[in-house]
């Protein structure tokens, strides 16, 4: 009687499983099947598959309310999963919390330092949260500050700590414990270009040192290209996941931009004149083509808007990312909510 | 002992330590929780210690209470008081209970700011219990409203009590159990409060209730029914009648004032024992911290 229950419940479920498997992973460090999380009614993630390989630098990109950072508290054990799996290091992120946290180091793209602590005092707080066996903190703290060059500041209070230098700060204290997967989300927002290339330094300096797994996400293209592979999610489910090289390839066509005195009337005239679909995008009318240099001069030959200026580029991750999900990431992201961070940075760089 | 000079000697090299340090994270148990809780102790008492504006302004309260109210209240009460009994030490107990009233619940609102600034977050993916950062927090908060307490401690002889050593222990004692309460309670409440704002609305609205509830400015004798009744209610209360009964009992006064002044707490009639008084303190803390941990351990 219970087996032939059990064998209905496996066929039914078999057909949606075939569907849904992509060729697995042997032994991957992050191992994600069938994921899906519901807040009341509404579904943040609708079934997502992926796996990330020992030593991978995986990039999660997609629009806000895609199902980002639905996807990474389930990981990092700050929420429940609806439905389907998600192992960390080897063990289930829903039943196997602790031990999953032991594994795991943790970079959150708003501050979690305690800024009223120094440098020294917050990566202690953290060894003995962690458990970190005594005789290992003092070398260990030494080493991971050393690595991103905040030893000499380790009695300083973080209150007077830069916002490169308080991040840098965080990453040391996310490989104090010495994770075998390292989250970083939105480990570079809200930092001048200096900063974020440095902090690209520490980290690609640390993929050398440590035997680690980085999982990141990122709002910025340039950044995504130091990845090893990049999945997309957009509402809800994984629409692409490849390394960026084959990414781009996948798009295969040139993005041209173009600076009209009229852009309403010049995507009206695109469309007209050569069956072309064009967009606003960072303030310039949009259109992908095959090949962008040759379609420039029958541009220039036939069209009524008077055009400013012209710019052509071969396929970026910024192209990937529109081609799969409709819109730049900058579009995606809007200027408000980077606004609003930086009001709340300077709110905390204020308060002592 | 050549081993140990070249340890000294050697320069640590960043380098080097790459290949040496093996972190290995050990499974749970009591012992890391331990440590959990008490880097979280620490760390209450790293922040009392070099946030030393704090303790200042939450001593002025009780001070302005004592001294202010007490001297102005002290000509129209005196009639009923013993000679050489003042006002003020009638009411030293209650405001020296109020005195970590604040920092009890401050320290506790520490968790909602800390929420809203994203340390919880470092603290709530630690791989350790619930259980264990609650217990450090209560104890934490407990200990600095402690200290906050002592310091107000320093000032009875300017209200007419003796510093006799078994007094002064007897009342370190009794305020650390109320500062333990108190941050239960706190910590209960940030676990769901989110908002620092309402948070602090809250326990403004709540903390002169408390006050004026628990005895600290009057006897609990001779009441109309309904205040009787909400000063029974009060946890304060519980804590003020012992600590007014330490302090008494180290004076010299006729009984009969004594019986007037101190009389002990009863429901209906019924001498409610000092144990049982402080037992309830403590059990309503234990039983707050419990719901606290409850709390900390859901996940969305």
């Amino acid at each position: 009687m219970v087996t032939h229950t059990s064998t209905n419940a496996d066929g039914a479920v078999a057909p949606d499983r075939a569907t849904a498997a992509a060729p697995r992973m042997k032994d991957p460090v992050i191992s994600v099947s069938g994921l899906t999380k519901q807040y009341g009614e509404v579904p943040a993630v609708r079934g997502i598959d992926f796996d990330v390989a020992r030593g991978e630098t995986f990039g999660f990109l997609g629009p806000n309310g895609a199902g980002k950072t639905t996807t990474i508290k389930i990981l990092c054990t700050l929420a429940n999963a609806t439905s389907g799996t998600a192992r960390v290091a080897g063990h289930d992120a829903t039943t196997e919390r602790d031990s999953v946290r032991r594994n795991i180091g943790l970079v959150f793209q708003d501050t979690t330092l305690d800024t009223y602590l120094t440098a020294e005092q917050n990566l202690r707080f953290h060894a003995e949260l962690y458990g970190v066996p005594k005789a290992a903190v003092a070398p260990r703290m030494r080493q991971v500050m050393d690595m991103v060059g905040l030893w000499d500041r380790k009695n300083s209070l973080v209150s007077t700590f830069s916002g490169g230098m308080q991040r840098r700060l965080e990453i040391a204290r996310g490989l104090l414990h010495a994770p075998r997967v390292l989250f970083l989300d939105e480990p570079t927002v809200g930092l001048d270009p200096q900063t974020r290339s440095s902090i690209w330094t520490y980290i690609n300096d640390l993929k050398r040192r440590e035997d680690i797994t980085i999982f990141l996400t990122t709002h910025y293209m340039d950044e995504a290209e130091n990845c090893d592979r990049i999945a997309i999610i957009d509402h809800g489910k994984i629409v692409a996941i490849d390394t960026p090289e084959a990414l781009k390839a996948s798009v295969g066509k040139d993005r041209v931009q173009i600076q009209t005195a009229d852009d309403p009337a010049a995507i009206a005239a695109l469309a007209e004149t050569f069956g072309i679909e064009a967009g606003m995008h960072e303030g310039a009318v949009t259109f992908s083509v095959a090949s962008g240099e040759q379609f420039v001069p029958r541009l220039f030959a036939g069209f009524s808007v008077p055009i400013r200026s012209v710019s052509v580029s071969r396929p970026s991750l910024d192209d990937v990312f529109m081609s799969y999900t409709g819109s730049t990431i900058r579009d995606a992201e809007g200027s408000g909510t980077d606004a609003m961070r930086q009001m709340a940075q300077r709110f905390r760089a204020g308060r002592r | 002992m050549a081993t140990q000079t070249t340890d000294v000697t050697a320069a640590p090299d960043p380098e080097v330590l790459v290949e040496e340090i093996r972190v290995a994270v050990p499974e749970g148990g009591l012992r890391h929780d331990m440590r959990a809780a008490g880097i979280v102790w620490r760390r209450e008492l790293i922040r009392f210690r070099t946030d030393r504006l704090r303790a200042i302004t939450a001593l002025i309260q009780p001070v302005l209470f004592l001294f202010v109210l007490g001297t102005g209240l002290s000509s129209l009460a005196g009639h009923s008081l013993p000679s050489g009994v003042s006002f003020k030490t009638f009411i030293y107990p209650g405001v020296l209970a109020m005195s970590v009233l604040f920092t009890a619940i401050f320290s506790a609102a520490s968790i909602v700011w800390d929420r809203e600034f994203g340390f919880l977050r470092e603290i709530l993916v630690a791989p350790v219990s619930r259980a264990s950062i609650v217990v450090g927090k209560c104890l934490g908060g407990a200990t600095i409203a402690t200290f906050q307490g002592i310091i107000f401690l320093a000032l009875a002889g300017f209200a007419g009590v003796p510093y006799n050593p078994v007094l002064m222990i007897t009342l370190i004692g009794e305020l650390l159990l109320l500062s333990f309460t108190l941050t239960a309670f706190g910590v209960m409440m940030a676990a769901r409060i989110k908002q620092f704002q309402a948070f602090m609305a809250l326990t403004q609205m709540l903390v002169l209730p408390l006050f004026f509830l628990s005895g600290a400015l009057y006897p609990l004798t001779g009441l109309p029914a309904w205040l009787s009744v909400l000063t029974r209610i009060d946890p304060l209360t519980y804590v003020v009648g012992p600590m007014r009964h330490a302090v008494f009992s180290h004076l010299d006064i006729p009984p009969v004032f004594l019986e007037h002044l101190s009389p002990g707490l009863t429901w209906l009639g019924w001498p409610v024992p000092i144990a049982l008084s402080l037992g309830i303190v403590a059990a309503m803390g234990l039983g707050m911290m419990a719901i606290a941990i409850a709390e900390f351990s859901k996940t969305e």
